[in-house]
């Protein structure tokens, strides 16, 4: 597929496109330096070590925060630049599958997966209730689960309603935020499944945020792995790895093949010497 | 002549020097005046989204029930007691000047003008206000607030703006509701206990209250609830993580809006007297 660069950096192909992104959250700095594109419904996983800003990632694409330096754009339009209705209508075309579900605790789960549907009155109060039932039985839930409220379920539960809730709305792109972290590993090939699933019959594009390397292999068709800025060599950049998930196992930098296999001695030597050094001040 | 090599410790960089107070200081003002700016900011944004798009009634309702009639008994209870504690205490001085006739006056006006409004803010600041930030702060941390984003609502609109208007709308009646359980107290105490004449009690007090005084009081209270949503919510958006960064909040919450109310019934009293002033010439060497 040919590929068009454009000016700043992103190609015509692509539905999402980071742009020399930074972010600063006071003085920590979190992304540098971030260029990415993502094409239509291609799914991108996105991995990398706590606090390295694969969720601020996720959260700078749908537009809840803001680049410090670079821009994000959607489908051609820098993300930073709309607002009120403009802004809403982009949101609709995404799908968000939050960390922890981020469920209403307030509203029962009808209510949280009607939610999208019912606050832009994107149809009739009983087609929102067949969509409601629909996707709860898509996502496995058993009939009478809808009059629950969130605190009742457990976590795959919550999980799979997040997920009920991010499609209600029949997003173009889907989002996942560590969709399996914390669940145990039926559940998580449920939820791997789940996604597989909707990328097929939906065809959405998606990018998931996580750690475990079964999601990678199971969902990605590209894996995209981030390193926290801080410990970066001068001028390397944060992203050490792109491209396919077989690819992985052979990746040229060794800590890309360390994080794969989950080798943590070099991160030991590395907390050690730390340690060496602040005892020797 | 062979040199003997530094020691390690020269050549480590010399460790940063930390903060001077002055720094430290200037920080904070900074700080400061950046939080009053958010909370400009966070006060505009909500008038924006009251005027710009209507809050549903399935949204509205849960809310004013929680905030109004939730805190009526709280209020009454209150009140009730201000009246009585006022009655106990101002009885015997009153009587020792053979005045104890005129307690109704002195009791009901302060109830109706400060003790009252005040005290109902209050209260409800500490009910209402660490609820709103406690339940903000968690939806927060759970990031209920960001998913309210990514489904294209804004927050401020779906959560800030039904608690501003149940606020500023219902505090002022459960003041009305606290002012008349405390002239009930005081009366109750001051004739069946401290054995005050009923009629002259109520004749005083009619002399010297006028519905003026009371809406003086109602009118303030318009205010302390737009001060207890906005800061309540505020602290609520703006905690931080975990459990402590929710409690936080919470106490945060109810310390500013306190502060807030006592600054406002100064501000608010100072323009009130000049207003009745205007309207009562005659009144100035009372007030």
């Amino acid at each position: 597929m040919n590929q068009i660069p454009t000016a700043e950096g992103g190609t015509a192909e692509d539905l999402i496109s980071l742009r020399a992104v930074d972010m600063r959250f006071r003085q920590h700095s979190v992304l540098q330096g971030i260029t990415l594109g993502i094409h239509r419904e291609q799914t991108v996983c996105i991995i990398g070590e706590s606090g390295c800003g694969k969720t601020v990632m996720l959260k700078l694409i749908i537009g809840l925060l803001n680049p410090t330096r670079g821009s994000v754009h959607f489908d051609g339009r820098d993300v930073a630049s709309l607002g009120g209705k403009e802004l809403v209508a982009m949101r609709l075309r995404f799908g968000f599958l939050f960390q922890m579900a981020a469920l209403f605790d307030s509203l029962s789960v009808f209510d949280n997966v009607a939610f999208g549907l019912r606050e832009h009155r994107l149809c009739a109060e009983d087609e929102v209730h067949q969509i409601v039932l629909d996707r709860l039985k898509e996502v496995g839930l058993p009939e009478g689960i809808e009059h629950k409220k969130p605190a009742e379920l457990s976590g795959g539960q919550r999980k799979r309603v997040g997920l009920a809730r991010a499609l209600a709305i029949n997003p173009e792109v889907m989002l996942y935020d560590e969709p399996t972290t914390g669940l145990d590993p039926i559940m998580s090939d449920v939820i791997n499944e789940l996604i597989l699933q909707t990328q097929r019959s939906k065809r959405t594009t998606g990018v998931v945020v996580t750690h475990d390397m079964k999601t990678v292999t199971k969902v990605a068709d590209r894996v995209v792995m981030l390193y926290p800025l801080a410990r970066l060599e001068p001028g390397e950049s944060q992203i050490l790895y792109d491209g396919p998930p077989e690819g992985l196992e052979t990746a040229e930098d060794p800590r890309v093949r360390q994080f794969v296999r989950g080798e943590a001695g070099a991160r030991l030597r590395e907390m050690a010497m730390q340690r060496g050094a602040v005892g020797a001040r | 002549m062979a040199v003997a090599p530094l020691p390690a410790s020269a050549h480590r960089p010399a460790p940063e020097p930390g903060p001077t107070p002055v720094t430290r200081l200037g920080e904070q003002v900074f700080d400061a005046v950046a939080e009053i700016g958010d909370v400009a900011h966070f006060s505009l944004l909500t008038f924006v989204w009251i005027v710009r798009k209507r809050s549903r009634w399935s949204v509205l309702v849960p809310i004013f029930y929680a905030i109004g009639v939730k805190s009526v008994s709280v209020v009454a209870i209150t009140g009730t007691f201000i009246g009585m504690v006022l009655a106990v205490q101002a009885h015997h001085q009153f009587a020792m000047m053979g005045l104890a006739t005129r307690l109704g006056s002195v009791i009901n006006i302060s109830i109706v003008r400060e003790l009252g409004p005040v005290l109902a803010a209050t209260m409800l600041a500490g009910r209402v206000g660490s609820s709103m930030a406690a339940e903000l702060g968690t939806m927060r941390v759970t990031e209920q607030i960001d998913a309210l984003s990514a489904l294209g609502t804004n927050p401020i609109y779906y959560l800030v703006v039904p608690r501003f208007l149940a606020c500023v709308l219902l505090i002022p009646l459960l003041t009305l509701m606290g002012d008349f359980m405390g002239v009930i107290g005081g009366a109750v105490v001051s004739t069946q206990i401290l054995n005050v004449d009923s009629f002259a009690y109520w004749k005083h007090t009619r002399d010297f209250v006028d519905s003026l005084d009371v809406f003086a009081g109602i009118f303030k209270s318009y205010f302390f609830g737009a001060g207890i949503a906005l800061i309540s919510c505020h602290r609520g958006f703006n905690s931080r993580a975990g459990a402590e960064g929710v409690g936080r909040a919470a106490t945060e919450a109810f310390v500013f809006s306190f502060i807030v109310i006592l600054f406002l019934d100064f501000v608010l009293g100072l323009g009130w007297n000049s207003v009745y002033q205007a309207i009562y010439p005659q009144a100035q060497g009372l007030l």
